[in-house]
């Protein structure tokens, strides 16, 4: 052997991992569009159609629709992992990575980390389709940034549960028809597109057992009041202990999966 | 002292859902040989390479890659060998050279020793027209030609082939037997598992029989091929009253029984050099023939010999 080979290097391992998860996105937009095209959809048609009906207009619906849409799109690049992964497994691109000496969980730990460009991706082009349809938050720039940091850290959080998700599924298909599924249910059963205060009481209870909703309401507060709330303190909170019970469960199923 | 055994495949053993996959196989391959594993679909060579190169945890029975146990030491066992699995293994996603620079990043070259290795690899597989092109535009030929190519990387002392012609149409498969003798002459040792007979009979140095889990003979081709009896050779005879004459003639040269069914005389070649001789002889008697076929023995030929009585 005259190349020389190096042990593998877990961080090397993984950029290099992040780095072909980002070759793919680059090389099949698609995987892009669902985080481009699906805010800028959901702002123009929920936007337009319910502004009136919701807040008079459609300038001071944006306030409430801007951090929902954020968030749903969240939820659906952090769902895109599972299916990712779970196609990965079942290539045989797979078996390669077992066979290399390499850190073993460098593949799992790469996607996570090309996950993050979606999430900024999908951020960016959520606030500014917000942005070109008028919305104007009251707390200025450096507010807009906090609460997509927050809102990307949440998404981040939330696709080590769909990377659980996809390692334990049976196909890539099923993952992603079980992620749209959830990601629904989660985005219309919160206060994503509507105030509360308009919902029944049976209502009120699920949406407020959804915790989408204090996601949700988090982001908005950081915008109209241009603060760190309780609320935003809630969410971080809850952001590291998904990280903190899922990250070793992600890592259990990876390594049962090999 | 004597080299060590590139492979040592000790009582292998595979069960899935209680269904034996692989049975008590064992055998050592020698550094520098070819040797096939050479069966039907289905017999087990694949979890037998699988479990050979760490893929796959065998129930009983261990693999040594020069002399490392390949689950107590598999890191290091897996950084001795290349591996080209059934179905491509390669990044459908993204391109041939980025495939070969991310598998090098991953086999722990420097980024500039990675570009290198790729250019180098990309010219010797012919592949540097299509570098930077999809892989879905990529012929059966070209994915395998990037795989072999993948696996190659660190220059392997050692390189496992599961099915590498399975589904190439004739012209490639040429290729890539020409491929894998270049590599034979590098010096590397080789394990490829194949289902035809031809093939194993084209490139190894010695090849294992295996159906149904179970390894039913090692040889060399020549031995194996003694076993199955050789080439058949048929042919009619245009003419009746020539019949007795041409069996005599074959029965001298060739010192075997010829069967004979109405004009058709078929016989066993031991070697296929004794065709040539047989027909001048039969040409220089005046004797005419028509309808000559020579068959090389086939697997089912294999099978049918080795396997009769034993399962
Ligand atoms: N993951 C698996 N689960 C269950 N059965 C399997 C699995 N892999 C292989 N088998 C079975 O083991 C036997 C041997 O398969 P395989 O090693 O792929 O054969 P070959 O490569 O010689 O065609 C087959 O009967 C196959 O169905
Ligand atoms: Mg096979």
């Amino acid at each position: 052997m005259d190349v020389q080979t190096h042990r593998g290097n877990l961080i090397m391992n993984t950029a290099t991992m992040a780095y072909r998860n980002l070759l793919k996105t680059i090389h099949n937009p698609d995987q892009f569009m669902d985080v481009i095209i699906q805010p800028i959809m959901f702002m123009l048609m929920f936007g337009y159609l319910f502004g009136g009906a919701i807040s008079g207009n459609v300038k001071s619906y944006l306030p409430t629709i801007v951090p929902g849409i954020l968030i749903q799109t969240m939820l659906s690049a952090a769902s895109g992992s599972g299916s990712q992964i779970r196609e990965d497994l079942d290539s045989g691109v797979f078996d390669r990575f077992k066979s290399l000496p390499m850190a073993h969980i460098a593949p799992l730990a790469g996607q996570l980390f090309a996950d993050i460009l979606r999430l900024v991706i999908a951020t960016i082009t959520s606030l500014s389709a917000g942005f070109v349809m008028g919305w104007r938050p009251a707390s200025g720039f450096g507010w807009v940034v906090v609460s997509g940091l927050l809102a990307i850290f949440t998404g981040w959080a939330i696709s080590w549960i769909f990377a659980l998700l996809g390692l334990l599924a049976k196909s890539a298909a099923s993952v992603q028809s079980f992620s749209l599924m959830i990601m629904l249910t989660l985005t219309f059963l919160s206060n994503a597109f509507i105030p509360i205060k308009t919902l029944s009481k049976t209502m009120k209870f699920i949406v407020y057992m959804n915790p989408i909703t204090y996601v949700i309401t988090a982001i908005r507060q950081i915008l109209s009041t241009g603060s760190w709330t309780h609320e935003a303190w809630l969410v971080l909170l809850f952001g590291i202990g998904i990280v903190v019970v899922f990250a070793p469960l992600t890592v259990w199923a990876y390594n049962r999966n090999n | 002292m004597e080299a060590v055994n590139a492979i040592e495949v000790n009582h292998l053993t595979k069960k899935f859902n209680n269904k034996i996959a692989v049975d008590d196989i064992s055998f050592n391959v020698k550094q520098g040989e070819v040797f096939g594993l050479l069966g039907p679909n289905g017999a087990g060579k694949t979890t037998t390479l699988r479990m050979m190169t760490t893929l796959l945890k065998a129930n009983n029975g261990n693999v040594k890659i020069f002399g490392h146990d390949s689950v107590k030491e598999g890191r290091l066992a897996r950084s001795m060998f290349g591996l080209t699995g059934q179905y491509a293994s390669v990044d459908e996603d993204i391109s041939a050279r980025e495939n070969l620079m991310i598998f090098s990043r991953l086999n722990g070259l420097s980024r500039m020793e990675s570009k290198k290795r790729t250019q180098e690899l990309l010219a010797e597989f012919s592949l540097l027209n299509s570098a930077d092109k999809p892989l879905k535009d990529f012929s059966g030929g070209m994915r395998r030609r990037l795989d072999l190519a993948v696996s190659l990387i660190t220059r392997p002392a050692l390189i496992f082939l599961d099915e590498p012609t399975t589904g190439l149409d004739p012209r490639t498969r040429t290729q890539m037997w020409d491929t894998i003798r270049k590599l034979v002459k590098q010096g590397s040792t080789i394990l490829l598992t194949t289902q035809y007979l031809d093939e194993a009979d084209q490139l190894a140095d010695r090849i294992a029989v295996i159906d149904h889990g179970k390894l039913i003979k090692i040889g060399t081709p020549e031995e194996l091929k003694q076993e199955i009896g050789g080439t058949k050779l048929n042919f009619t005879i245009d003419r009746y009253s020539q019949i007795n004459t041409a069996t005599k003639l074959m029965t001298d040269q060739l010192g075997e029984s010829i069967n004979r069914n109405d004009k058709q005389l078929s016989a066993t070649l031991n070697s296929i050099d004794q065709l040539a001789p047989l027909l001048s002889t039969l040409h220089e008697a005046q004797i005419t023939i028509s309808n000559l076929t020579v068959q090389e023995p086939s697997l089912d030929d294999v099978f049918m010999n080795l396997t009769v009585g034993k399962n």
